[in-house]
């Protein structure tokens, strides 16, 4: 190993040691003291992560370790963004795992190893370090939606989860080999060269696309691979489902760019038209079946399988433009959700889980500022001005029509408005209804760094707005690089 | 000319939201009468500075004016670009004058949640006066939509009994148009040479089927906003619920905000779908002076029928527009500014009796003019200007129209005539049972009429229909030079 590869792979190290530390160190400190360390230790190696992230980021592509992974702007913007709001995700977890005795050594280990997975996810040149990446992440995700042992749902959740996870992963992996055997490569650089040159019959290069196709769409939760999205979103606690709602979509986004856009380029045309579809029926499905729920998490489950539709419109583009609009609403997607889950979090204590809609009837007579933040958050959910949330959806349409296909914008655009429906709800019911006789009473009693970063996080959909440029020209700088 | 302050247009945008932010902070309703305070000074404060813009105006030139052009998002060439012409600067006026009028008409009425009451109202008041001196499409389409946010807050939080389906009509009604307006600006951004500068826009070349799509797009958001027959029905909801401060804003405003869209993008970029298709839009305007007019004749309650009442006026306005003649245009934009204030005041009446009776229903009046004849006379003369009676500024905007729609043809101005009989039917009928009369009701025998603070309101209000309707001049010599530059525009075709 030189140097070069330590350094392309340095924020996975010492994450990955932190994480080993944390399991060590459970076993042998007394209970106090194990949560304040673990809690500190994984905030400290997220830091560092996302610092060396960013400090060793080169401009030009670096590889490591025989090029299985690479290092270029696009991949230290991601792995910094993961670590990030998986900080976040501890943060506003805190007090909601504690109570409900989530709050110990596995908990920080998963979710760092499964930052680990998401940033080999990232850098990954290599199908099979994407592989790898992508399954170290899965079994991450499944632990922590089972970590509850006590709740059915949760246990039912993780096993649905599961099942299908591995079958879409063997699907991946078969897709893969397929790949494999056409072009006698696993390099996802030296495979885009391969695959264009390929001349044989159509129909297994046609099925390796289709089938990692739709490995990718499942793990984004893409209809119509979106059936287990609802019931994990629903039945994990929701300290697992903020994790699994923000970071993973960052490394989905760098996978699916890594493999369609960057590994099979000179197969666009192929799958732009499945992905037509795809994005398309995402939005429908997620917005209508959104409006049926009572259930907020389920709601944001569905509305994250229309916000998944939208973002795979930047995606069909097919062109730089869009992939870099693709990664500034995937990045603004991201700081959004976990504002909203944040809310929902904070406002749960002992017994109540603030999941149910009308638990938040009236919120703005009794807690006005977690009830603002909310409004805030929804709106640009919405894609209302003057949100951040409105910027990501205008560069996604300003790449979709650009790229001549005005009438899937259009599509887009008056699905939107149905999504609007549901969350001006959550406005409603915060704002104009009286608090019902079902009310259970919610608690906004967050600890002063819960509040803190929820502040923050909730004003920054709004505040960011007059620097918002500067994200974008962050992410063409980002997205030039590969093209 | 310029200013001597310089940014003034961002002073006057940014000044009412910050102070909206300052009275958020106040906190719950402890600190209400702080609360209240703060918003009046700041919206008089805006009103001021708002008077400099008039007063630095230069009335021979149909450039923009007060121009501030900074770089914003380059990566999509979007810029935040300012300036404000013949047809945006009274608007403006109109918009800060009304926001003082809504803050005192709120001091005493809303006495839950004043902070973000008040807030609402002056963060909404820098969001229109954004929308009107917006020069970039999508800092434009910011405004608009965000404009949406407050307003839903006011409708839902302080409205009526039925308020939470008129804030969501009324919120997604608005919506779909706008949404539709927002890929049409998309379209002209790359058609345009990559810029959302609405002055490009104006000059690109466009054939003639776009034209009728984006024609169309916009449309869609403008038409809902005016609104025009048939996607008006989001109005007597929003009306009727909305509290009083509310009603004044949605008509003396935010109506506006679609007719001057019709001008600043409709007309300007698709001149040749405008006037292919402006048969259609005369047609509908002509529906709604009519058939919206029959429709206010038996409304029983007041609000809904000064709601239908305005559908009808801005029905004029719309035809004024698309008849493409000067006279008609301007005094469409006449008609624009009366019926703010109008419209704005007879909410204000509404508001008025129905604090003191909890009631809209004609029916429950009667004979009020012996229990509170101050408040009468106001009544009975917005009632009056409201059917254009000669002298009040709602006499000139609709003598324009008429008079224009004749030059272009007869048939119209007949059609567009009726509404002086019919206009003058259903308030005068209304004001008949309302104010006249003998007392049935025996809480009309207790009424107490208008104090200080709705005097103030409604003389300020009387004072300026009256003044317009006298001496128009001032209003009509600042917007004549847009106007007949628009006009020359519109008549070069883009093909």
């Amino acid at each position: 190993m030189t140097k070069q590869d330590i350094l392309v792979v340095l924020p996975e190290i010492v994450i990955s040691l932190m994480a080993c530390f944390i399991l060590v160190l459970d076993l042998y400190l007394p209970a106090t003291k194990k949560q304040k360390f673990g809690y500190g230790l994984s905030l400290v190696a997220l830091v560092v992560g996302a610092a060396l992230s960013l400090i060793y980021s080169e401009p030009t592509p670096v590889h490591g370790l025989n090029g299985l992974v690479l290092m270029d702007s696009l991949s230290a913007i991601l792995k910094a963004g993961i670590c990030i709001s998986t900080g976040f995700v501890l943060v506003y977890s805190r007090s909601y795992a504690d109570i409900r005795g989530l709050w110990k050594g596995e908990f920080f280990a998963l979710a760092l190893f499964g930052v680990v997975g998401m940033m080999v996810m990232t850098a990954s040149n290599h199908l099979l370090s994407l592989y790898v990446g992508l399954e170290l992440l899965a079994l991450c995700l499944y632990t922590m939606v089972a970590l509850r042992i006590d709740s059915t749902t949760a246990s039912e959740a993780a096993m649905k989860y599961f099942v299908l996870g591995a079958l879409a992963s063997g699907i991946l992996l078969y897709g893969m080999s397929l790949l494999y055997g056409l072009t006698g490569t696993l390099y996802i650089d030296e495979l885009s060269v391969s695959i264009a040159r390929y001349d044989g019959t159509m129909l297994p290069r046609t099925m390796a696309l289709i089938l990692v196709l739709v490995g990718l769409l499942f793990k984004m939760g893409a209809v119509p691979f979106h059936m287990w999205v609802p019931d994990v979103y629903e039945g994990s606690p929701t300290s697992s489902t903020v994790y699994l709602a923000t970071a993973p979509k960052l490394a989905g986004f760098a996978i699916i760019l890594r493999l369609l856009a960057d590994g099979l380029e000179s197969l666009a045309t192929e799958w732009q038209g499945m992905l037509v579809v795809v994005s398309i029926a995402s939005l429908a499905l997620g917005n209508i079946i959104a409006i049926a729920q009572r259930n907020i998490k389920r709601m944001l489950a569905y509305s994250a399988i229309a916000h998944v539709g939208f973002f795979l419109l930047g995606i069909l583009t097919g062109e730089a433009s869009g992939y870099a609009s693709a990664m500034a609403y995937i990045l603004i997607y991201a700081v959004v959700t976990l504002g909203a889950f944040g809310v929902i979090l904070t406002l749960s204590s002992e017994g109540v889980e603030a999941d149910l809609i009308e638990d938040y009837s009236g919120l703005n007579q009794s807690h006005p500022w977690a009830a603002f933040i909310m409004l805030l958050l929804m709106f640009s959910l919405a894609g209302i001005p003057p949100t951040i949330g409105f910027y990501a959806k205008l560069s996604v349409l300003q790449a979709v029509v650009n790229a001549g296909m005005t009438w899937v914008a259009v599509a887009a655009v008056v699905l939107s408005v149905v999504g609007a429906f549901y969350y001006l709800r959550i406005v409603k019911v915060m704002y104009f209804d009286d608090p019902t006789a079902t009310h259970r009473g919610l608690q906004f009693s967050p600890k002063p760094d819960a509040r803190i970063l929820l502040t923050i996080n909730g004003l920054a959909v709004v505040i960011l707005m007059p620097w918002i440029g500067e994200l974008s020209t962050l992410c063409e700088r980002a997205i030039g690089v590969l093209f | 000319m310029d200013s001597m302050t310089p940014n003034i247009l961002s002073i006057l945008i940014w000044l009412p939201v910050l102070g909206g932010i300052l009275i958020l902070s106040t906190g719950g309703d402890r600190n209400a009468q702080l609360a209240r305070k703060i918003a009046l000074g700041f919206s008089v404060g805006t009103f001021l500075l708002s008077l400099s813009i008039y007063a630095d105006f230069d009335i021979n030139t149909a450039s923009m004016q007060f121009v501030e052009r900074y770089r914003w998002i380059e990566a999509l060439h979007i810029q935040y670009f300012l300036g404000v012409d013949g047809i945006s600067m009274p608007l403006i006026i109109l918009t800060t004058l009304l926001t003082i009028i809504v803050v005192i008409a709120g001091w005493e009425v809303i006495t839950k949640r004043v902070a973000q009451y008040m807030a609402s109202f002056l963060i909404m008041e820098g969001l229109m006066i954004g929308v009107f001196s917006s020069m970039d499409a999508i800092l434009f389409y910011l405004f608009w939509e965000a404009m949406l946010i407050p307003m839903f807050l006011i409708i839902g939080v302080w409205g009526g009994s039925n308020r939470v389906y008129a804030a969501i009509k009324f919120f997604l009604y608005t919506l779909v148009g706008s949404l539709l307006m927002l890929v049409a600006i998309i379209y002209l951004y790359f058609t345009s040479d990559h810029t959302f500068n609405i002055a490009s826009f104006h000059a690109t070349p466009l054939t003639y089927a776009t034209q009728v799509l984006i024609f169309l797009a916009f449309f869609a958001a403008f038409a809902v906003k005016v609104p025009m027959f048939p996607v008006h029905t989001w109005l007597p909801d929003a009306h009727v619920e909305a509290p009083t401060g509310g009603s004044v804003i949605l008509a003396a405003i935010t109506l506006k905000m679609g007719a001057y869209g019709f001008l600043r993008f409709s007309i300007p970029i698709t001149p040749d779908a405008s006037s292919e298709l402006a048969i259609w839009v005369i047609g509908l305007s002509l529906i709604a002076v009519v058939y919206i007019a029959l429709v206010a004749l038996v409304q029983r309650d007041m609000k809904k029928l000064i709601a239908y009442s305005s559908i009808s006026h801005m029905g004029f306005v719309t035809l004024g527009f698309f008849i493409f003649d000067s006279q008609g245009m301007e005094g469409a934009i006449v008609q624009m500014i009366s019926h703010g204030f109008i419209s704005g005041a007879l909410f204000l009446c509404v508001g008025v009796l129905y604090d003191r009776m909890h009631s809209r229903e004609i029916d429950s009046y009667g004979g009020v003019a012996t229990t509170m004849p101050v408040f009468s006379m106001f009544l009975v003369f917005f009632a009056m200007s409201n059917a254009g009676l000669p002298g009040t500024s709602g006499f000139v905007g609709e003598f324009l129209v008429i008079l224009g729609s004749f030059r272009v043809n007869g048939w119209y101005a007949a059609v567009a005539g009726l509404t002086l009989v019919l206009g003058a039917a259903y308030t005068l009928w209304m004001i008949k049972r309302v104010v006249y009369g003998e007392i049935t009701n025996e809480k009309v025998k207790a009424l107490v009429d208008v104090n200080g603070r709705e005097k103030v309101v409604l003389g300020v209000l009387a004072v300026c229909v009256l003044g317009l309707g006298v001496y128009p001049m001032p209003l009509l010599e600042v917007m004549h030079s847009t106007v007949e530059n628009l006009l020359e525009h519109a008549a070069v075709s883009k093909l």
